[in-house]
């Protein structure tokens, strides 16, 4: 029975040395791992692992065609919902989504959606030139994306595909999003990954200009009523940093964990041949237990220190992937779960010398339905440290909100949209992290092809 | 790519370049700023607006050479190109929000020092262009590295001060306020563009005699996008990110040493120390 196959375990580089390179840890399927991992699934009439996945992927369908041999088959069927596979493969939460409900997970290992999707991404990658491109029949209208991370690139190909002439600006001098300044090269490579993607976009006809920050540059207004867009999608992101508000956090060597992420990825901080510089000194301490923090940690470790994670609940509720963890667990990370930091504390020049902090309890769950975090009383120590880094979420830059007119935000400065993505401005939509506050990659490209399929029902209402 | 139209030197390690960047001229406003990116390896470097020219689709940047990426800027030369060019960043001056009638009335002193100079010069062309005449204060620590000296005074009443007494006040320019406002001179506003330490002291004699004071702080950024908050800045005891929030803030509240200090923190960490650049444009 193909069932009793047991899950086949992926190829990692060794975690003693790959804690001092940014190279990728893991390694991924070769094709005949692929292969016999692809046919454990049971390709099921009713496939759960189908609903999880905020794009839909046609999960078994793809797998199929492992199966059969037929990876330009497998490719077709996940770009017809999704274009950024290579990179979904290795970043999504697939536990919590298509493999949280795969049915062989009853009983043993869920199918490996995440390694397969990723094998098939690369491989088209590899042989883009062996893929059909879609036919596209211009429809003569063009939309205007703002943002070209993945709610942005999400909704630009699905538009392309549906004829539309579309333009992506780009506020930073890379393409990408978050996927270039915020996730790691040891996670998501960027040249060999994250560009190619890219360029399979462009290839569908997208048109993405950087250096342009709307809301300065240009604004959403300028977009409509003088550069001729009939509809803008605005996918700016989260992008702004918070801070803890507790004493010491101006003190030199405090960073936000996007400062800490940008400068190592965006700016190839690591490589000395890069110009940009990054200080992590002897030993980091990264506040937080995102996937976000996961990154930031484990990128410092690299860097020569010796790191650790302070956060204020248990393991359990750690809101990074399982795998992050697990990789940061065997790179050497000390965990110091149910710690919540007080104050900073700083040497004679102003350098972050240590961090206060004290040990927390878990009291009654809380809105979000985990247990809040409780002082205990006289517990409050010190960890010396050279740097602090804050990784405790962003929120959306308030650039776009304040200089579009007419276009509603709530209380968090989340751009207020509806299911489908529309604003309260006629031909405004957004989606992502600019709605919804810090999320994941794929929730973004959801909701990034629910704004393309409203756009294109309103701009044929129009007509 | 965005081309240098021009470029000429100012002093032996300032020089000015004309950048081609329609979109930035089209939109730029006193008192922004720009980020510049020299080639793939570079880091991303802010620069303030110096002037705009919205037909000719150019802006004017004014760089001072004193690391790295200052440097990697002043070697480049007229038909070269910056891979970047993005802006413009940060907010226009407060002195934009005012009405034309209370625009006019006021009484507004321009304080400026160093490579400061330059970006004092498109507000108080702005305010010209506007039928408001201000004073301006350019002080140097010598009188052969004062720079945009004549274009200032096109467009404003210039006063001249040198640390040496080779030009002008023989002083620095808080000497200089306190003797222009002790000769009867009267202000309701003050700009203050310069060296953190000289915006520092300055900003203090203007809290002497009560003149509400803008000070354009230079912060480390890396984005310049309110991302990565490493331009963070202490303002009346709150945090604000000097490139979403400013540049320009109450120079009556702004914390400067810490600014000072953070402005600091690369000096002692940074990758290599290059030779500082001696302009050779002049022969």
């Amino acid at each position: 029975m193909a069932n009793k196959i047991p899950r086949v375990p992926v190829r990692e580089q060794d975690p003693k040395v790959r804690a001092t390179n940014f190279d990728e840890v893991c390694y991924g399927y070769n094709a005949e791992e692929a292969a016999l991992e692809a046919s454990r699934c049971l390709n099921c009439p009713r496939p759960r692992c189908v609903n999880k996945c905020p794009v839909h992927i046609d999960i078994p369908g793809f797998i199929k065609h492992i199966v059969d041999g037929d990876l330009a088959g497998a490719a077709a069927t996940i770009h017809n919902d999704s274009s950024l596979p290579s990179v979904c493969g290795r970043v999504c939460p697939q536990e919590s989504q298509c493999e949280g409900d795969c049915v062989l997970g009853i009983k043993g290992e869920p199918v490996a959606i995440g390694k397969l999707e990723r094998f098939v991404g690369d491989w088209a990658i590899e042989n883009a030139d062996k893929l059909e491109q879609p036919s596209i029949r211009p429809n003569g209208k063009r939309v205007a994306v703002v943002g070209s991370g993945p709610a942005g690139l999400a909704c630009a190909s699905d538009l392309a595909r549906a004829g539309y002439e579309v333009k992506i600006f780009e506020a930073l001098h890379k393409v990408g999003g978050v996927l270039v300044y915020g996730i790691p090269e040891f996670r998501l490579p960027k040249d060999r990954i994250v560009a190619k993607e890219v360029e399979a976009v462009k290839r569908l006809g997208v048109e993405i200009e950087p250096d342009v920050i709307i809301g300065r540059t240009m604004t959403v207004d300028d977009l409509l009523d003088h550069e001729g867009f009939d509809a803008v999608f605005v996918g700016s992101g989260a992008g702004l940093p918070r801070f803890m508000g507790i004493p010491g956090e101006n003190l030199n060597g405090v960073y936000s964990a996007n400062e800490f992420l940008t400068r190592a990825n965006l700016m190839k901080a690591y490589d000395e041949r890069y110009d940009t510089p990054i200080y992590a000194g002897r030993k980091v301490v990264v506040v937080g237990g995102g996937n976000v923090a996961m990154d930031a940690v484990r990128t410092a470790k690299r860097l020569g220190a010796d790191s650790v994670i302070v956060y204020r609940r248990s393991e359990a509720e750690l809101p990074a992937r399982v795998e992050e963890v697990h990789h940061a667990k065997q790179e050497g990370i000390d965990f110091q779960m149910l710690t919540n930091p007080t104050a900073i504390t700083g040497d004679e020049k102003g350098w972050v010398n240590g961090i206060k902090c004290v040990r927390m309890e878990l009291g009654e769950p809380d809105e979000s339905g985990r247990r809040s975090p409780v002082k205990v009383e006289g517990s409050d120590f010190n960890i010396d440290c050279d740097v602090v880094i804050m990784a405790l979420g962003t929120s959306p830059n308030p650039l776009i909100k304040s200089t579009t007119k007419g276009l509603d935000t709530n209380r968090k400065g989340c751009i207020v949209a509806d299911e489908e993505g529309r604003t309260s401005r006629e031909g405004v939509f957004a989606g992502g992290d600019a709605v919804t506050g810090a999320a994941t990659v794929i929730l973004a490209m959801g909701a990034g092809r629910k704004a393309a399929k409203a756009i294109d029902e309103y701009l044929k209402g129009k007509a | 790519m965005f081309k240098i139209v021009s470029k000429r030197c100012l002093t032996p390690n300032i020089c000015e370049m004309k950048v081609l960047a329609p979109k930035v001229a089209a939109s730029a406003q006193p008192g922004q700023f720009i980020i510049v990116r020299t080639d793939e390896e570079g880091e991303r470097i802010p620069l303030t607006v110096c002037d705009y020219d919205r037909e000719a689709g150019t802006v004017t940047i004014v760089t001072q050479a004193i690391g790295i990426s200052s440097n990697k800027i002043c070697e480049m030369n007229e038909g070269d190109s910056f891979v970047d060019f993005a802006g413009p960043l940060g907010r226009p001056t407060d002195l934009m929000d005012l009405p034309a009638e209370e625009l006019k009335k006021k009484k507004i002193l321009f304080v400026a020092g160093g490579v400061g100079t330059a970006p004092v010069y498109p507000q108080v062309k702005w305010l010209h262009e506007q039928g408001v005449e201000a004073d301006v204060i350019i002080g140097a620590k010598t009188k052969d590295i004062f720079t945009y000296v004549d274009e200032m005074r096109g467009v404003g009443n210039v006063y001249l001060c040198t640390d040496d007494g080779s030009e002008g006040f023989h002083g620095m320019v808080t000497g200089l306020m306190e003797k222009l406002i002790g000769e009867g001179k009267q202000y309701d506003h003050c700009v203050i563009i310069g060296p953190m330490i000289m915006m520092k002291f300055a900003a203090m004699t203007t809290k002497k005699y009560g003149i509400p004071t803008m000070v354009s702080l230079n912060a480390l950024m890396v984005d310049g996008t309110g991302m990565c908050g490493a331009c963070r800045v202490t303002v009346g005891g709150e945090t604000k990110f000097t490139c979403v929030d400013g540049p320009e803030f109450d120079g009556h509240k702004v914390d400067f040493d810490e600014a000072m200090r953070r402005q600091n923190m690369y000096r002692e960490h940074k990758k290599t120390n290059p030779e500082t650049h001696k302009c050779k444009c002049n022969g």
